[in-house]
């Protein structure tokens, strides 16, 4: 399947009615999990992904998971939302036990990717973090909508604070790692590579086939 | 079009006109024609508070509806406010010298763990074009901080702001440390952030989450006129 991010950003991803677990998840990790499916042979997971733009509007994202997750129950025999808090301030959190669906811990994806407790323990309060997917779409997720392209000057206003650019790599990727670099120039921030990969993504989704006995 | 021919002499417009095109000039953020309108009034014997009140916070609110109601977005919103801080910097020393009603203090920070500050730079700004008296700490204040601060400048309100799920807890952190000093009640403890709401701002044993800095400033004067009436009753 080759997969749009311009489409992922703005419209997402329809699920394609196989498999008996549906993953509800954030557009910016639809490459990530079908990469894992692929690898893992995970054939019980179907995926189907919101608007990665959510990112940006966290307000919306309780509701926005909770439509979907009532749109699909019916078709399939599990739901799991491939979200952490992501800036919901636990709402997420309580509208997915609400639903009695589940989802990944911790606070977004930059600290699942790393593993929770490694994420916290580091304790980096001046890090500006980017995934590869957040690489590929730094223009729409943080240029254009801090209207970066339009007053430049108001780069201090927003990271004047921040120190440093981290992109966490989930693949290696020397093209997107030049890409980041050029991202930390641009937010006149230092630059640093971390690989990832999959993290705690992948130990989270490879618990759902266990827990379903697939 | 050409500039030229559009060109608006801001000297020229009567007050009315002019604090009309103030109230644009903030809209669109254009820092140097605030301050040109700001000394313009000031020329025409307009005090200092009425500057404030009329042209600039008048123009504010009409950014922050507009930002409320989706029309408007956080850059524009930055760009107005840093419009508003060119006004302040030239009325803030001519405020105190020609003694402006106070409504009340503010103790406001961001809380550990935490660098962000724009939405506590915005509820610092409109609360003082509000008349009141705001001593900013900064980011990353630990509770230790906050105490110190209170205890020094003796406010009525103490402000929290966080933007990070990881770090908005921590505000319980510092309302429980007041509560166990016996000091809680002495102030209105006003919490905000991204990720906050009201759920959370009840859990944690503040008086109130403010949604925006309008709220902000509304909720306080609605805590600081209970306060007088009050004092007045007691």
């Amino acid at each position: 399947m080759t997969l749009n991010d311009t489409v992922l950003t703005n419209d997402g991803l329809d699920a394609r009615a196989t498999g008996t677990v549906l993953l509800i998840a954030c557009g910016a990790l639809a490459h990530e999990i079908l990469a894992l499916k692929r690898i893992n042979a995970w054939d019980h997971l179907d995926l189907t992904c919101l608007p990665a733009i959510l990112h940006n509007h966290p307000d919306r994202i309780p509701d926005a998971v909770s439509d979907a997750v009532l749109r699909h129950r019916s078709q399939y025999d599990q739901i799991f939302v491939v979200y952490a808090d992501c800036g919901t301030g636990g709402l997420l959190e309580k509208r997915c036990r609400e639903l009695g669906v589940q989802m990944i811990p911790g606070p977004h994806c930059y600290s699942f990717f790393e593993g929770n407790d490694t994420f916290a323990a580091r304790d980096e309060m001046t890090a500006f973090y980017l995934t590869d997917f957040l690489v590929r779409q730094f223009e729409a997720f943080v240029i254009k909508p801090l209207g970066l392209d339009r007053h430049p000057e108001l780069r201090d206003m927003y990271f004047g604070h921040y120190e440093k650019l981290v992109y966490q790599a989930q693949t290696d990727d020397p093209d997107l790692t030049d890409k980041a670099k050029a991202c930390a120039d641009r937010l006149e921030l230092t630059f640093e590579r971390r690989f990832t990969g999959y993290g705690q993504l992948q130990t989270e989704l490879a618990q759902i086939g266990t827990s379903t006995g697939a | 079009m050409s500039e030229e021919d559009d060109e608006i002499i801001l000297s020229e417009l009567d007050d009315e006109e002019l604090v009309q095109q103030m109230f644009d000039d903030l809209y669109d953020g254009l820092k140097e024609e605030i301050e040109e309108g700001v000394n313009i009034l000031l020329e025409r014997g307009w005090q200092p508070y009425r500057i404030l009140t009329e042209a600039l916070v008048g123009g504010m609110t009409i950014v922050g509806n507009d930002f409320r109601d989706g029309i408007l977005f956080v850059p524009e919103v930055l760009l107005a406010a840093n419009a508003m801080k060119g006004g302040m910097a030239i009325l803030k020393p001519l405020l105190v010298e020609t003694g402006a009603p106070r409504v009340g203090k503010m103790v406001i920070g961001t809380v550990k763990g935490d660098i962000h500050d724009i939405g506590k730079n915005l509820v610092s700004m409109m609360m003082e074009g509000a008349g009141f008296e705001v001593v900013d700490l900064g980011i990353n204040n630990a509770v230790e901080a906050y105490l110190e601060a209170l205890e020094k400048e003796q406010p009525d309100i103490l402000g929290m702001s966080a933007l990070l799920t990881t770090t908005m807890p921590y505000m319980k952190v510092v309302i429980d440390t007041l509560v166990e000093k016996g000091i809680r009640d002495d102030y209105t403890v006003l919490v905000g952030g991204a990720p906050l709401n009201e759920e959370f701002g009840k859990a944690i044993g503040a008086d109130a989450y403010c949604r925006d800095a309008a709220v902000a400033v509304e909720t306080a004067k609605t805590f600081m006129a209970r306060k007088h009436n009050q004092l007045a009753a007691g």
